[in-house]
């Protein structure tokens, strides 16, 4: 009853808007509020917005969607408001919002143009809802429930409610029921149809729900001596108990005006100070008062001559709030209402802990992947051959720019994404080759050595990127394929990169086994891991198969690069950021043994999230733990996860 | 004493060297002398002994007994942080006593001890002191820190490495990962060490702002030298005699060592934790010199270099170390001072600035593929000792130990 | 006796000294030297090496003008290698050895006060362009960056009035700009009926690459039904990732808008910015600022450097703004002598290149206008705010320890002054 009276109400009072606006166009309605429009901002906008959008013209749907796609300009001679559609760069074609004919092509310079902020922008995408959510067109009536979910006011429930019957499409009709309860969560009026929309919603994951339930829940904490009698309490509390910590409670009583505060440390020094005479303080030479205790003598000593406020050093707060009652109170009036928010918020929020532990592990396994990706090179120079490759990063670095230059010949993302991985392998397998060749092949018997020669080598093509790229960070960027996420709900989600890298990870790892495994070149390495003399004395050639064993790893490192560099970033400092945690992936898994290495991957990706979970505000002090902890494990397991036994395990 | 001299050949002639030099540079000093070298370039000199003296501790680590540490810049850099805190304190102390002095009230303890702290702080957004600042106020126990500190630290990792027997490659990566999480620990600001930025304004020591940075400058360069020529003599000490002969056995063959009945944890714990403390009073000379310490300081890459330099210099010889350290931290300090002219090729113009780390990197390939003996090995040249050939057979694991030319000595 | 011809020795140099500089204050010796103190290599070379450009295309500019006191000016390029130390090393040699007049150069904070101290010691000049923390004012150094009240300030009154922001995430690289930002932040946003709970303050390391789930913590900061900002200080090619990843996950603008204060041209231009489209930054430049004296600017950038592919950024225009002020002052005071310029300085006047003037104050900070810019899909910037030109403050006015301090070279002759006291804390400043 009481809404229908609102309703006719409303309607009479649009009416009568209409009735005066009939001989005013949209460009009156504009110009009387010239001033507003011209220097606009969020807080003193409103009136112009709901000026325009009741004024029940037809051309003021026009003028606010025009004005929220920045597309309206003021004729900077005459101060006249008109859209415009560009030219080119600094000309615009303007034209007239009520009639729509064009006014002529103007030089922007002589233009101002309309920037409304985001803020703004949703202030008017909200007051374009009446128009929209009847428009014929679905994505018109889809904006129009985006803006609602945005920025949705109580004004919007009825317009909402009136047009959910006559809604045709399926899909746009579960939206608007959805946003109709959401709405009635927070504007319902009365407390039955809100308690039924709340408990309507029990166990849902999306964000806007609990968005929607958590306000309804808010409390606040009062000094609660004197509360009204309908106050929606949610516990009583005592000042002093984990809850209420003693100083938050004293600030309470102060807040209340139950207790004044004893004078400060800072409020009895300058009481001292502003009674100093002739270089004495009640008798206390200035210079003495170099301690808080004499300090305090003088400052009793003042109090007991009644100069300024008394002050009791044995004063405690928390014997000031021991008694004292408090009270967490709800800012939502109605205790049906919060009762059912709790409740539902209490089913959501176990749902919620479940697949935050699921997306945690999502997060982990993806992190994991990429460093196994960045390892796996390494596993194999260094795991299988021995060969300690600090130049290894800077391979993966190789690898990336291999991409970027790709992107820049080929325009077109996933045709230059799927040229980049074979020839960025090409690239880093000729590098690791030529490597091999000229410098670890004379090293072999020194293998820490190769350690040295292969940091110069680094450095050395560290610099030479920056000085063939620049020092810049260069886009490579992800073909729109691989653009958004997996979004299982509003918790769990992953983007598809992530996926792309972790099943990159699974075919290489795949690819790995085979060679090892299954193909000659597998056995051949194996074999001159094992004994290069025994190897060579059966035909094998140990140089040959050891420059193609290295070139492979080396190859897998560019891959990777190009597969690092689509999520991260290019940059010739790219390859640093991956060398120390590879190698320890390898070490902590066990050399020589790609398991080993997987296992190592993932024990480091899902420590790493795990850490960051605690200590959420702090990525540094995860990263820090997750090393002492590899320390602390390689002191227990010197060999790693899989250690080789017996002869092989040999240094 | 004279067996020492005996042993180490190279100990006369490095103090000779040593000495000479200190007083070269002392003459053509800004402060005592003719005003040749700048007192920058004085600064270089005292910062390069100091490198020096870190990089004869790397060599008895690693040349003497094998163990290739990729972390010893992490205690260089602990030594610099403590007695950093102590430079950073007493200097603020005089700074807010200054200024509070013309308070209405003499300051209390408490009140100095919140200015210092809000001083010190105040750049990374905290007023109070941590706890680890508790020995600040104190000369003497923050020298006492810049040995405990490191030492303890390398002797709980070092016996639990090698307790567990973690040798070779995974030493140094364990040694790695050891430098990165401390210099990651630092860089947080929480870890009451001021974060990224560091400790600052070190060169400016406490209650002696009258004398100038010339002055300074060469009493630091005295003292590095000491230090370095001190050093010298422990290091010629310990690889001298049967210890030396047991850790460089420990380096070729740890197993036959082990079997011959020695303890050969202990005796790698020892120089561990020696070297460590070399480098801890190293920092502590050099960072005053430098001005600044940070987090990035001990970044790994730093003690990549520290072991790039002896193995330049020719590792397994004390004064190769020395060499190294000179000649790879000077020549850069002439390449990024834009000194260096430009190279001109007809197509291309090779400016220095962007092309010497090039040149760097490729150097370390060429000295470790054509002379794993290093630059220390040109001495070898000079007084005709090159060692007996034995025809056919490797000389060991590792050709870069010159087992025949230290038996000899 | 030795004593005393060592006392009268050191008194003849330091007497012939003392009558060289005389000197070489009366009558210029040529050329002027103009150190720049910028890394060419190392992590912040990414950021740097285009701040030495500008600054030899600046002296170039005004070498071809004729100079400067009838001299040419003569750039010494040095190469700190983004090691801090080094740049102490390197201002030391910068002033004592090339003796250059004034040196411009230095980015990151630690930087700086890594030549603080010598830059104070040898009374030298320079010149520092970047946005920094507040929190210090040097009688040596020209801020012409912004200060916390330039940037992230007036930013942050953007959030809660425009955007109608009510619950922060403070992401930052935990180094001391963001550190102490925040920590402004958070009193100014306190002090704005801000909930503490409603501050959510997240720290990474520098390239900080997996920002998975960062980005999904500031997402579900949503849950309680407030409007979320993100208030970036995330520094360098860090924001690569964190905005890739910002992308994946769908964030929009209009949902949870992200302004950033190390994020410019420079740095978006290592991005596909069709999915940022709408997020903000908040500088007092932009590439995109529409004046005849910044297309001035750019022809002349693009035709130095050779490449029209090339932006220009906010600490691009502070060079600007500092060299042309430097000139100026060395004009007016018809030497390049460190203190009589330092005199000179305050109060200088030049145009900036987005329309309005910059003063050089007596705190050795400018005027800067406050523009907030929404990212475009061509990596350039949409200016949606402009405010009047801001006066630059040393010392915060929201951290109660700060507040009661001021800088006023001028009158005071003090960084460090407690207005409440009346004292001068410190006459050098705090490093």
């Amino acid at each position: 009853m009481i809404r229908r009276l609102i309703i006719s109400v409303l309607l009479l009072f649009l009416c009568s808007v209409t009735a005066q606006a009939q001989d005013m166009t949209v460009q009156d309605v504009l110009q009387a509020h010239r001033e507003a429009l011209e220097k606009s901002s969020r807080r003193t906008i409103g009136p112009v917005i709901d000026a325009i959008a009741d004024s029940g013209l037809p051309a003021a749907r026009l003028v606010l969607e025009r004005w929220r796609d920045r597309e309206m300009w003021q004729r900077e001679n005459d101060g006249l408001f008109f859209y415009g559609e560009p030219v080119d760069r600094s000309t615009e074609r303007l034209f007239d919002f009520e009639t729509g004919a064009e006014v002529g092509v103007y030089s922007t310079r002589d233009l101002d143009q309309l920037k409304p902020n985001s803020g703004i922008q949703a202030m008017i995408a909200a007051a374009l809802v009446k128009f929209q959510l009847n428009d014929p067109d679905p994505a018109q009536r889809r904006t129009a429930l985006e803006a609602i979910a945005r920025s949705g006011e109580a004004a919007h429930l009825a317009p909402l409610r009136r047009s959910i019957p006559t809604e045709t499409d399926p899909v746009l009709r579960a939206a608007k029921e959805r946003t109709e309860r959401l709405l009635t969560i927070a504007y319902g009026a009365t407390d039955a149809e809100r308690v039924a929309a709340i408990e309507h919603f029990r166990g849902s994951l999306f964000l806007d729900v609990r968005a929607a339930l958590n306000p309804l829940v808010e409390t606040r904490t009062v000094y609660a001596a004197d509360l009204p009698a309908d106050a929606n309490i949610k516990r009583r509390l005592r000042g002093g108990s984990a809850d209420l910590p003693v100083a938050e409670a004293f600030a309470l009583l102060v807040d209340a005006g139950v207790v004044t505060p004893p004078p400060t440390v800072d409020e009895r020094k300058s009481a001292l100070i502003a009674h100093t005479r002739d270089g004495k303080v009640a008798g206390i030479p200035v210079a003495d008062l170099n301690t808080q205790e004499i300090r305090d003598r003088a400052y009793a000593a003042l109090a007991a001559r009644g100069d300024v406020p008394a002050w009791d050093p044995a004063f405690s707060e928390a014997r000031a709030v021991e008694d004292a009652p408090f009270a967490e109170v709800y800012t939502e009036p109605s205790a049906a209402v919060t009762e059912a928010a709790e409740e539902t918020l209490r089913s959501i929020n176990n749902t919620v802990a479940w697949n935050q532990v699921l997306d945690l592990s999502l997060d982990g396994l993806s992190l994991a992947s990429i460093y196994f990706l960045a390892a796996i090179g390494l596993a194999i120079t260094f795991g299988v051959m021995g060969v300690i490759n600090m130049a290894h990063g800077e391979f993966i670095m190789m690898g990336a720019y291999t991409g970027y230059v790709v992107q820049q010949v080929i325009p077109d993302y996933t045709v230059s994404i799927l040229v980049a991985i074979p020839l960025a392998f090409a690239v880093t397998f000729g590098a690791g080759v030529a490597m091999e060749r000229l410098i670890i092949r004379r090293l072999y018997h020194r293998p820490l050595e190769t350690l040295l020669a292969t940091f110069g080598v680094s450095i050395a093509l560290q610099q030479i990127a920056k000085n063939v790229f620049g020092t810049q960070v260069r886009p490579l960027t992800a073909p729109d394929w691989l653009d958004g996420a997996l979004v299982l709900n509003d918790v769990v989600g992953i983007s598809y990169i992530r996926i792309a890298i972790f099943v990159l990870a699974l075919i290489f790892l795949g690819i790995f086994l085979f060679i090892m495994q299954k193909t000659r070149l597998g056995l051949e390495t194996r074999a001159v891991t094992q004994n290069p003399r025994m190897a060579a004395s059966m035909g094998i050639n140990p140089g040959r198969v050891n420059m193609l064993t290295f070139g492979l790893g080396s190859g897998i490192a560019g891959i990777a690069g190009v597969a690092i560099g689509l999520y991260a970033k290019v940059t010739s400092e790219l390859g640093q950021d991956y060398i120390v945690q590879s190698f320890m992936t390898v070490v902590v898994g066990g050399v020589g043994n790609i398991w080993g290495t997987l296992l190592g991957a993932g024990l480091i990706g899902f420590l790493q999230k795990g850490i960051e979970w605690f200590n959420p505000s702090n990525t540094l002090a995860a990263q820090t733990y997750m090393i002492i902890f590899i320390i602390i494990f390689i002191q227990f397991r010197p060999k790693g996860i899989i250690a080789l036994k017996g002869r092989a395990a040999g240094d | 004493m004279r067996d020492l001299f005996r042993n180490t050949p190279s100990l006369p002639v490095f103090i000779a060297v040593l000495v000479v030099f200190a007083l070269g540079v002392t003459v053509l000093s800004e402060a005592y002398g003719l005003g040749v070298l700048s007192t920058s370039f004085v600064k270089t000199l005292g910062k390069t002994a100091c490198l020096a003296l870190v990089a004869i501790a790397m060599d008895l680590v690693w040349g003497y007994t094998g163990i290739l540490s990729l972390g010893h810049f992490a205690f260089f850099g602990l030594g610099g942080y403590m007695i950093g805190m102590w430079l950073m304190y007493a200097r603020t102390e005089l700074i807010v006593l200054d200024s509070l002095a013309a308070a209405p009230l003499p300051p209390t303890p408490g009140e100095i001890s919140d200015a210092i702290a809000s001083q010190i702080f105040g750049v990374v957004g905290a007023s109070d002191f941590p706890m680890v600042w508790m020995f600040a106020h104190s000369f003497w126990a923050q020298m006492a820190l810049v040995v405990l500190v490191p030492g303890l630290l390398a002797l709980v990792f070092g016996w639990l490495a090698f307790r567990s027997r973690v040798t070779g490659v995974y030493l140094s990566i364990l040694t790695q990962a050891m430098t990165l999480a401390l210099s990651l620990y630092l860089f947080q600001n929480d870890s009451g060490l001021r974060g990224n930025n560091g400790l600052s304004g070190l060169q400016n020591l406490p209650g002696a702002d009258a004398i100038p940075q010339a002055t300074i400058s060469i009493w630091f360069f005295w003292a590095s030298a000491l230090a370095l020529l001190l050093t010298y003599v422990v290091a010629a000490f310990v690889v001298s005699g049967t210890f030396g002969s047991v850790i460089r056995g420990i380096r070729d063959d740890e197993a036959r060592v082990r079997f011959l009945g020695y303890p050969v944890e202990g005796f790698k714990l020892f120089v561990f934790v020696l070297t460590a403390v070399i480098a801890a009073l190293g920092g502590a000379l050099y960072y005053p010199q430098a001005g600044i310490i940070n987090p990035a300081e001990i970044a790994p890459i730093a003690s990549i270099y520290l072991a790039v330099w002896v193995a330049i210099g020719g590792r397994g010889r004390l004064y190769g170390a020395v060499i190294g350290a000179c000649v790879v931290s000077l020549l850069s300090t002439w390449f990024t001072g834009g000194q260096a002219p430009d190279l001109n090729l007809g197509v291309y113009t090779v400016k220095w600035v962007d092309w010497w780390q090039v040149g760097l990197g490729l150097s370390f390939v060429l000295v470790t593929l054509f002379a794993p003996r290093g630059l220390g090995g040109l001495v070898d040249l000079v007084s005709h000792r090159l060692s007996p050939n034995r025809h056919g057979a490797p000389l060991g694991p590792d050709t870069g130990a010159l087992r025949e030319k230290e038996a000899e000595q | 006796m030795k004593h005393a011809l060592k006392i009268a020795f050191c008194a003849g140099l330091l007497a012939s000294t003392a009558m060289t500089s005389a000197a070489m204050a009366q009558d210029q010796a040529c050329p002027i030297k103009v150190g720049v103190l910028h890394s060419l290599s190392g992590s912040m070379a990414i950021s740097e090496t285009t701040l030495k450009d500008v600054m030899l295309m600046l002296i170039a500019e005004q070498n071809n003008k004729g100079g400067l006191l009838g001299c040419q000016i003569e750039p010494v390029v040095v190469d700190p290698a983004s090691d801090w130390p080094l740049f102490a090393e390197k201002a030391r040699e910068l002033l004592t050895v090339q003796d250059v007049d004034v040196i411009f150069g230095a980015w990151t904070s630690v930087s700086r006060k890594s030549i603080l101290p010598v830059i104070e010691e040898l009374n030298g000049l320079l010149f520092y362009p970047v946005q920094y923390e507040g929190e210090e004012s040097s009688k040596n150094v020209f801020y012409t960056g912004a200060a916390p009240n330039q940037q992230a300030i007036p930013a942050t009154d953007y959030f809660l009035e425009e955007l109608g922001v009510e619950k922060f995430a403070l992401l930052g690289t935990d180094y001391v700009y963001p550190r102490t930002t925040n920590n402004i932040l958070e009193a100014y946003l306190t002090s704005k009926g801000i909930a503490n709970e409603d501050i959510f303050v997240n720290y990474t390391p520098f390239g900080h690459s997996d920002w998975s789930k960062i980005v999904s913590d500031v997402v579900a900061l949503g849950a309680d039904g407030k409007r979320v900002g993100v208030i970036s200080t995330i520094n360098g090619d860090a924001n690569i990732g964190f905005y890739k990843e910002l992308a994946a996950q769908g964030v929009s603008a209009a949902d949870i808008p992200v302004i950033a204060f190390s994020v410019g041209e420079e740095e978006l231009s290592g991005l596909d910015t069709t999915n940022l489209v709408g997020h903000l930054a908040a500088w007092n430049y932009f590439m995109s600022a529409d004046t005849a004296e910044n297309e001035a600017f750019i022809k002349t950038w693009h035709d130095f450097i050779g490449d029209d592919a090339r932006v220009t950024n906010d600490p691009m225009e502070a060079h600007y703004i500092g060299f042309n002020m430097w000139v100026n002052a060395v004009t007016e005071a018809g030497t390049t002598d460190v203190d009589t310029v330092i005199d000179a300085m305050v109060g200088q006047t030049v145009p900036n290149l987005t329309g309005s003037t910059a003063e050089m104050l007596p705190n050795h900070h400018l005027t800067k206008p406050v523009l907030i810019g929404e990212i475009l899909a061509d990596g350039q910037f949409d200016i949606v705010s402009e405010t009047d030109p801001v006066p630059g403050d040393a010392w915060t006015d929201y951290l109660p320890e700060s507040a009661v301090l001021t800088s006023d070279w001028k009158d005071l002759g003090c960084g460090m002054y407690n207005t409440r006291t009346e004292t001068c804390v410190q006459i050098k400043s705090n490093y």
